[in-house]
């Protein structure tokens, strides 16, 4: 996934983001940090192609999106996991039925959808909620709802904003240890946060984004108190509390294909 | 939700209020569409037998002249034709007015009068046979007068002058009946479009939620019309099963004074048909509707 000289401005407003230039290598893992109304929302918006930027290419498995029509995108779409900021999950729709929605959008068999779902939530620690419904369920069991979602079919490129924004450290935590073991397994994963506890405890490189909508690509940043305990790489996964150290098969099968 | 069919509970268009009002707001349309329409087919088919009445021929007696001279008063019934003759011939409307012949007079009444001479030189009333043209909307009462006023002993044929008049009130109501079902339909179609708009505004974090998990826009469309038809359709059988038993009960109103004025209420199996099909109608314009709202709203997505 890479973006050259990106520009995007809503209407005639100046532009949110400038000369934005990086490139995501497959499996790699960043951070999207910056101050709020830096523009991250915006920029993942591009990243997961809610939005064409108002110039400059976005590749994205090799294939430039600006040029594409529109009809042309879903399965690109269906290739990304996106984890929104406010979870978008539908309301009136059961856990298991909510994180079903990419497999019954992509056309999966009703069998198997019946069979990974299930396993996927009992994964994430909600295997008492398979049939709850959002509106009953807490921030941290609608995120992980969410994740589920996002990941359910398997994708090339994870993308998360603000997935820890509404919950405590420990759950947090918990959170992205799931997103470096899914990085483990070959997805590429970017996250946009700006808890630097998080980012200093899991060191991967971070994308900040300055002021008037310029992009710097940072090295990961190293946590002095716990860099040493840790022993220099990113915190290993499992020790996770309702999230198993073992994602479900039909994830793991992924990065073996 | 009037539990009509029941919906999946998985779909990923939610059941939310729009199923609730829209339902009851379709089946009060469709039922006045219903009644209106039944209305203009009715008298639409009522006219048609009336036009066949009243179209093609009308006929005029002449009430033969007496005297003491049966020569001379022949003489003055035969000059009463001709000047009626020459009344209805100068008419635009008039195709053709032949008088029926004596011997065809005496034919008619041989059954009961016998073969006799006798009969001939009975005062016999002198019939004309009028031919209209075609697509002519003949005046008959007033050419009854002028015929009155020029020809002593002349009448046309009173039955057909009192339908005349009836056409052109029948002809004014089933006008205003098809304007009636003209400006309910257009209600119906309003407020199917407008519910549909609604939908989507109530359904939009849905929709952009499928967009962005990879549907294609066929698919949610076809989702998002599934649940409009399904409660227009809903709506629509309503309407229909309380506008049938309406009718039938007209009908056998009408039915029962049949006797008197009015030609029997009645519509035909295809009338009954075209009524059926006002829900099927409301649905297929609610599917046309939401694909179109939401196929726009897509394409303002990137």
């Amino acid at each position: 996934m890479r973006f050259e000289n990106v520009g995007l401005r809503y209407g005639n407003g100046p532009e949110v983001l400038q000369d934005v230039t990086f490139a995501l290598g497959p499996g790699s893992f960043h951070f999207l940090t910056g101050a709020s109304g830096t523009g991250k929302t915006s920029l993942l918006s591009l990243l997961y192609l809610a939005r064409r930027p108002s110039r400059g290419l976005i590749g994205i498995f090799g294939r430039d999106i600006t040029a594409m029509k529109r009809d042309d995108l879903p399965p690109i779409r269906r290739r990304l996991g996106v984890v929104f900021q406010d979870f978008r999950l539908l309301d009136h729709l059961s856990a298991l039925d909510n994180v079903a929605l990419p497999l019954r959008v992509a056309g999966v068999s009703e069998s198997d959808i019946q069979k990974h779902v299930p396993e996927l939530l009992t994964w994430v620690g909600l295997a008492d909620h398979i049939n709850a419904k959002p509106p009953t369920l807490s921030g941290g069991q609608k995120q992980r709802v969410a994740i589920a979602r996002a990941v359910i079919n398997r994708p090339d490129v994870l993308v998360a904003d603000e997935p820890t924004g509404n919950v405590d450290d420990r759950i947090a935590f918990r959170l992205l240890h799931l997103f470096a073991e899914l990085n483990r397994l070959g997805t590429t994963v970017v996250i946009a946060t700006h808890n630097e506890t998080l980012v200093r405890r899991f060191r991967f490189p971070r994308l900040n984004l300055a002021g008037g909508g310029r992009l710097e690509v940072l090295p990961p940043l190293a946590d002095v108190e716990e860099g040493a305990a840790e022993g220099g790489s990113p915190a290993a996964p499992g020790a996770m509390a309702g999230v198993g150290p073992v994602p479900p098969a039909s994830l793991a099968a992924r990065s073996d294909g | 939700m009037i539990p009509f069919f029941a919906p999946r509970a998985n779909l990923p268009i939610s059941a939310d209020s729009t199923g609730r009002y829209l339902p009851w707001l379709v089946a009060m349309m469709v039922f006045l569409a219903v009644l209106a329409l039944a209305g203009a087919l009715a008298v639409g088919g009522v006219l048609d037998e009336w036009r066949r009445d009243v179209a093609g021929t009308v006929t005029v007696q002449i009430v033969p002249a007496t005297g003491v001279d049966p020569a001379s008063a022949r003489a003055e019934t035969d000059r009463r034709v001709a000047q009626a003759l020459a009344v209805l011939r100068d008419r635009p409307f008039v195709a053709s007015a032949e008088p029926l012949e004596e011997p065809r007079l005496v034919a008619l009444l041989e059954p009961w009068l016998g073969a006799s001479d006798l009969v001939r030189d009975l005062p016999l009333p002198r019939l004309i046979d009028v031919r209209i043209a075609a697509d002519a909307r003949p005046d008959l009462k007033a050419l009854g007068e002028t015929l009155r006023e020029a020809v002593p002993g002349v009448s046309l044929d009173d039955h057909q002058v009192w339908l005349a008049g009836i056409i052109d009130l029948a002809e004014g109501l089933s006008l205003l009946g098809v304007l009636v079902v003209g400006l309910v339909a257009a209600a119906t179609a309003a407020t199917v479009v407008h519910a549909t708009r609604l939908g989507l505004e109530v359904h939009r974090e849905q929709i952009e939620v499928l967009h962005l998990i990879g549907a294609h826009d066929r698919y949610i469309a076809q989702q998002f019309a599934a649940r409009m038809v399904g409660w227009t359709l809903e709506g629509g059988l309503i309407g229909l099963l309380v506008a049938m038993p309406t009718l039938m009960l007209v009908s056998w109103l009408a039915a029962d004074m049949e006797q008197g004025l009015l030609p029997p209420f009645s519509l035909s199996f295809w009338d009954w048909m075209a009524l059926a099909l006002v829900p099927a109608g409301a649905a297929l314009l609610a599917l046309v509707t939401a694909r179109m709202t939401v196929r726009r709203a897509l394409r303002r997505m990137v």
